[in-house]
């Protein structure tokens, strides 16, 4: 299966996509900003369809807006990035524009469904470069603000007191969710990046009590889900899209189990 | 580490507040010394949160000026402590309580978290001061109201400050853990010799342990002890209504016409000083 350069990029885009959506999700998930992850990436969607319109690349058209959209969500305050009926209008309306872009490209059926649900083996070596340069800005900015966004996550109140400017790294962490979830749809498509960004980190923080063993441990779940995903689907011939959802699931729900029982 | 005597923790210089337009404090000039234990009261809305986070730094006088052991109050002051209102919050974790005390320790610094020695003896250390080292294992999840208070408390204490801030510590406590909370943190504030302003609903708990008590209403406040403050004429002031103060079996009721105030004041419901 390894023969075929489409395999290959569709490892090594879905590994590198899998391991940043693992620790950016796990920051999502423990920030209670799930949703706002969600509707950023429908929003990608509009991005998306309208780049195609105007005959840019869909991947920059969905980075291009996310980030916006990102951005705009932390200037507005953490307050909005709680609003579940504001972000569920924001995710509708994106959605709905995307369609009118794509009736205006006149029937381009393959590109939606990509788009919606993803389609790794789609992947060329120039996106697997994009998405690797992508993976290390991401992690790289994380890495330089994870300790004071810990801090700001679990105690924003006490931050703000020892001088953690709360709002700016909430803004910086959004525009890098913006970016990660733009990587992922490219894996699993719009309407399923919560099964790489919020499943593998959802399972790890109820699996394990410490931050950095949970951050290891969403990262590893992810990049299992997405390989064996991959792999499973390139023997059945079912989509890949599937296969990681329905990994991403049962691992969390063997989590819930396992801390119950 | 020691301040000169005489150098107060707070002092307030003719400082006026505002919170949305409204008026907090209005010209208010008050001292708090060090080493003192001070219980902070009045009715939602009087601005008692307001108050904290002007000593944090975090809230700008309109007018006046704020002093914090000895200089202008500023955001980041790692002598000065703080435990929020907490809020519902980590339901689905199971993050430690060494993990929640840990992310503080430090934790205003870029890079990664730290795991090294040095902030786990930090961590050992507070931990140890609020008597919760049994906790350090534990998820914050499956801890009770009062256990997660000490982890809250021990957050505070991060930094060795002289002067501990701590905001409605004993809200949705049941009677029994607010006395082991007021019990915990006059026994901290003695044997570190800090100074403390405790801000509640209720006065009554806290009679025993209280050295001064700052009430505050109506734009005014009052410092002095509980006897000074707590009678009728000087609520009535800041309450702007007529106040009786009913002692009764070593308990004291403030009560408003035929309604005990503070109790009429926690059900009511919308609140300036809760921050959602």
């Amino acid at each position: 299966m390894f023969a075929y350069d489409f395999m290959q990029n569709a490892f090594a885009a879905a590994g590198i996509v899998a391991v940043l959506a693992g620790v950016v999700g796990y920051f999502m998930v423990l920030r209670g900003q799930t949703f706002a992850g969600h509707a950023l990436s429908h929003v990608g969607f509009t991005g998306a369809t309208g780049a195609v319109l105007v005959g840019l690349s869909p991947l920059a058209g969905m980075m291009g807006m996310t980030v916006a959209a990102g951005v705009a969500m932390g200037m507005l305050g953490e307050r909005l990035a709680h609003r579940d009926v504001a972000i569920g209008i924001v995710l509708s309306l994106s959605l709905g524009f995307g369609l009118l872009f794509l009736h205006f490209y006149t029937a381009f059926a393959t590109q939606a469904t990509a788009l919606l649900f993803g389609n790794v083996l789609a992947v060329d070596a120039a996106t697997v470069w994009t998405l690797l340069a992508v993976g290390i800005l991401c992690l790289g900015a994380l890495g330089v603000i994870m300790r004071p966004l810990l801090f700001a996550s679990l105690q924003p109140e006490l931050a703000e007191a020892r001088g953690v400017p709360v709002r700016g790294f909430g803004m910086i962490f959004l525009a890098v969710v913006a970016l990660a979830t733009a990587a992922c749809a490219q894996i699993v498509g719009v309407l399923l990046v919560f099964t790489l960004m919020v499943g593998p980190a959802a399972a790890a923080l109820r699996v394990t009590g410490s931050v950095g063993r949970g951050l290891l441990l969403a990262a590893a779940l992810a990049l299992a889900e997405a390989w064996v995903g991959i792999a499973v689907a390139y023997v059945t011939d079912w989509p890949s899209s599937f296969w990681i959802t329905a990994l991403s699931g049962a691992a969390y729900l063997l989590a819930v189990a396992a801390v119950r029982g | 580490m020691m301040d000169a005597p005489g150098t107060p923790a707070v002092a307030l210089r003719d400082v006026t507040l505002r919170l949305g337009g409204r008026p907090v404090l209005d010209a208010v000039t008050l001292a708090i010394g060090a080493c003192e234990f001070v219980g902070v009261l009045g009715p939602n809305g009087a601005g008692k949160t307001t108050l904290m986070r002007t000593i944090l730094g975090l809230v700008q006088p309109e007018r006046g000026t704020v002093q914090v052991l000895g200089r202008a109050a500023a955001r980041g002051n790692p002598a000065v402590g703080y435990m929020p209102q907490s809020r519902v919050a980590l339901p689905t974790t199971r993050l430690t309580g060494q993990q929640m005390v840990a992310a503080t320790v430090r934790g205003e610094r870029l890079g990664l978290p730290s795991a090294g020695h040095a902030t786990r003896a930090e961590v050992d250390r507070v931990l140890g001061l609020v008597d919760a080292r049994a906790l350090a294992r534990r998820p914050m999840a499956e801890m009770s109201g009062g256990e997660r208070q000490r982890v809250l408390l021990a957050q505070a204490l991060v930094g060795r400050p002289r002067l501990l801030l701590l905001d409605e510590p004993l809200i949705s406590l049941d009677p029994h853990h607010q006395h082991d909370v007021i019990a915990l943190v006059r026994h901290v504030q003695l044997s570190l010799g800090i100074t403390v302003l405790f801000s509640a609903h209720e006065l009554n708990p806290l009679l025993g342990v209280l050295d001064r008590v700052l009430y505050l209403g109506g734009g005014r406040a009052a410092l002095g002890t509980v006897d000074e403050v707590i009678t009728g004429p000087v609520l009535s002031r800041l309450y702007g209504a007529e106040i009786d103060v009913v002692r009764l079996h070593g308990r004291i009721f403030v009560m408003a016409g035929r309604q005990e105030v503070a109790h009429c004041s926690h059900h009511a419901g919308a609140s300036d000083d809760v921050r959602v």
